[in-house]
């Protein structure tokens, strides 16, 4: 039997695995030294396990130690990032090529410079999967522009974009690329050189790792990323972001990135497993369900599926012994459903109706069956309640209905 | 966001979900809300002639305060004359409910339906379409 209630949202947080807390532990109140005392034994554990952590990071992604600036997560990451590079770079150039479904902290950031009069942005759109075309962000290159940013998997519909591509066409203009690699990190395969990317903002809590700490790759060689810090100090990380370094954090992301190194490969197939029987079981039970996003460039932990004539909150409440996430407009703060998902060109309505379901380490296929079975009654229940369900089972088109709306 | 106890109970045990023929002579049906809005609201009265609710079904597209202030306006309007139901204000639904500020257009929604439900049977019956009453005061309020 299932434990309730079932954590199905792995793209909001994870978990911490208790091999990176045991790795954690000692750091909090034997090994408590601040990583900058140089002169005794406190500060020298501390920057050791500082030191370990850094290799293991840069390891899982291709990366130098020194290339790994640790930051409070992937937020301020993607703000240094942005903010960084825009006052460095503003004698050659104030130009952003970003697009529409990225995270708001790349959003907003780009956003903030344009506010400021210290930035042009560019936002591309996707196609119906969520995909930037590699074509456009070439042809949306100007002789000002001094910054590509572009995430490596997008957080609501898991579509992975292509990233090598687009790395590329930034080396071959000498234009720098920043990536967003919050969701990919431990879930497939993230190489810095391989990808060409100069700036990379990462996070320890979607892998397994404690919140309140995530770092951002900074290219040491061809070419030598500058950045003008967004926090002013001490001058730790190569003064790029000062700060007492966040040494238990550190320690745990470090872990957690030896665990995702080490495992990352046998685990994203047992997620697509999991995943594909999420899916298969979902669309074999009810009519009317869409899958959003890419059906095979995507995570293999996620699945975003609107269920039409059912909105999204509602089935939300029906299953709240299960914790996945709606693109609802009624989760959100501004009562506007997700950006993300109206960027595909999905219909509004199915917009309202879509769930994000995030697979994760600890999920098994007794959940996932669980999850498939319940959900399938309350889909089924809330339909049975629908007046959009019943106008369609009529043979009513809804695009030609006259809505009395507010 | 915690839902209110009454929320949770219209919500897992709704009453009077269903439908009436709708060309019955006696049904008068709203249909309120729009799909990209995320909420749609059906409400169906049996009137009789005297005026008199004898009967009423919902179904309801929308988050669970929706479908709980639908849920909730069928039992209000019930035995009710059709005057007294149109005199029913969202304020009452939203007390009854305990509905936080950002459910308050649930609330409207549901009055809208309540109007455009008798409107449609007053049509029916040949009656002079009396204006629905603009709601403007209540949909101010749902914004602030």
């Amino acid at each position: 039997m299932v434990k309730l209630p079932i954590y199905m949202d792995n793209h909001a947080t994870t978990p911490v695995d208790p091999r990176v807390l045991d790795a954690m532990l000692p750091y909090f109140s034997e090994k408590f030294g601040n990583a900058a005392s140089r002169n005794h034994s406190f500060g020298w554990a501390a920057e050791e396990g500082v030191d370990k952590a850094r290799n293991a990071i840069a390891s899982l992604i291709g990366a130098k130690s020194k290339e790994i600036i640790f930051t409070s997560g992937a937020t301020e990451s993607d703000n240094l990032a942005i903010k960084g590079v825009v006052e460095f770079y503003k004698e050659k150039g104030s130009h952003i090529i970003t697009c529409v479904t990225e995270h708001k902290a790349v959003l907003d950031s780009c956003r903030a410079l344009e506010r400021a009069g210290k930035a042009t942005v560019t936002y591309l759109p996707v196609d119906r999967y969520g995909m930037v075309d590699p074509d456009a962000v070439k042809a949306a290159i100007t002789d000002k522009t001094v910054l590509i940013t572009i995430m490596w998997a997008n957080n609501e519909v898991g579509t992975i974009h292509p990233v090598a591509e687009i790395g590329r066409i930034a080396k071959q203009s000498g234009v720098l690329f920043h990536c967003d690699a919050v969701q990919a990190l431990g879930k497939v395969p993230v190489d810095v050189d391989k990808a060409g990317i100069d700036l990379m903002s990462l996070t320890a809590h979607k892998l397994y790792g404690p919140k309140g700490i995530g770092a951002i790759y900074v290219r040491s060689k061809g070419p030598r990323v500058r950045l003008t810090p967004i926090i002013d100090g001490g001058g730790h990380e190569r003064g790029m972001r000062s700060g007492t370094l966040n040494v238990t954090g550190i320690v745990g992301f470090g872990a957690a990135c030896e665990i995702a190194a080490a495992e990352m490969a046998e685990e994203s197939s047992k997620l697509l497993d999991l995943r594909n029987r999420l899916q298969a079981g979902l669309f074999e039970r009810l009519d009317d369900i869409y899958l959003n996003g890419h059906p095979t460039e995507r995570l293999p932990g996620n699945l975003n599926v609107s269920f039409a004539y059912v909105e999204g909150e509602s089935l939300l409440m029906g299953i709240n012994d299960i914790a996945v996430s709606s693109g609802s407009a009624c989760t959100s703060a501004t009562l506007e459903p997700s950006y993300v998902i109206r960027a595909l060109g999905v219909d509004e309505e199915l917009a309202h109706s879509s769930i994000r379901f995030g697979i994760g380490r600890f999920n098994t296929a007794d959940e996932v069956d669980f999850v498939t079975e319940r959900v399938t009654k309350e889909v089924r229940r809330l339909r049975d309640m629908s007046p959009l369900y019943e106008m369609a089972k009529e043979g009513i088109d809804l695009k030609t209905v006259q809505w009395k709306a507010e | 966001m915690a839902y209110s106890d009454k929320v949770l109970d219209h919500y897992n045990n709704p009453r009077n979900v269903g439908s009436f023929a709708k060309d019955a002579p006696d049904v008068g049906t709203g249909v309120v809300g729009a799909p990209e809005c995320g909420d749609v609201m059906k409400l169906q009265l049996k009137i009789s002639d005297a005026g008199v609710i004898e009967d009423a079904r919902f179904k309801t597209f929308g988050c669970g305060s929706a479908i709980a202030s639908s849920s909730y306006v069928t039992e209000l309007v019930k035995g009710k004359r059709i005057d007294d139901a149109l005199a029913i204000r969202n304020t009452s639904i939203v007390k009854e409910l305990n509905l936080p500020p950002v459910k308050i257009h649930c609330s409207v929604l549901a009055e809208d339906a309540i109007k455009a439900a008798i409107a449609d049977w007053k049509k029916r019956k040949g009656m002079t379409e009396v204006e629905v009453q603009d709601n403007q005061d209540n949909k101010e309020a749902a914004k602030g």
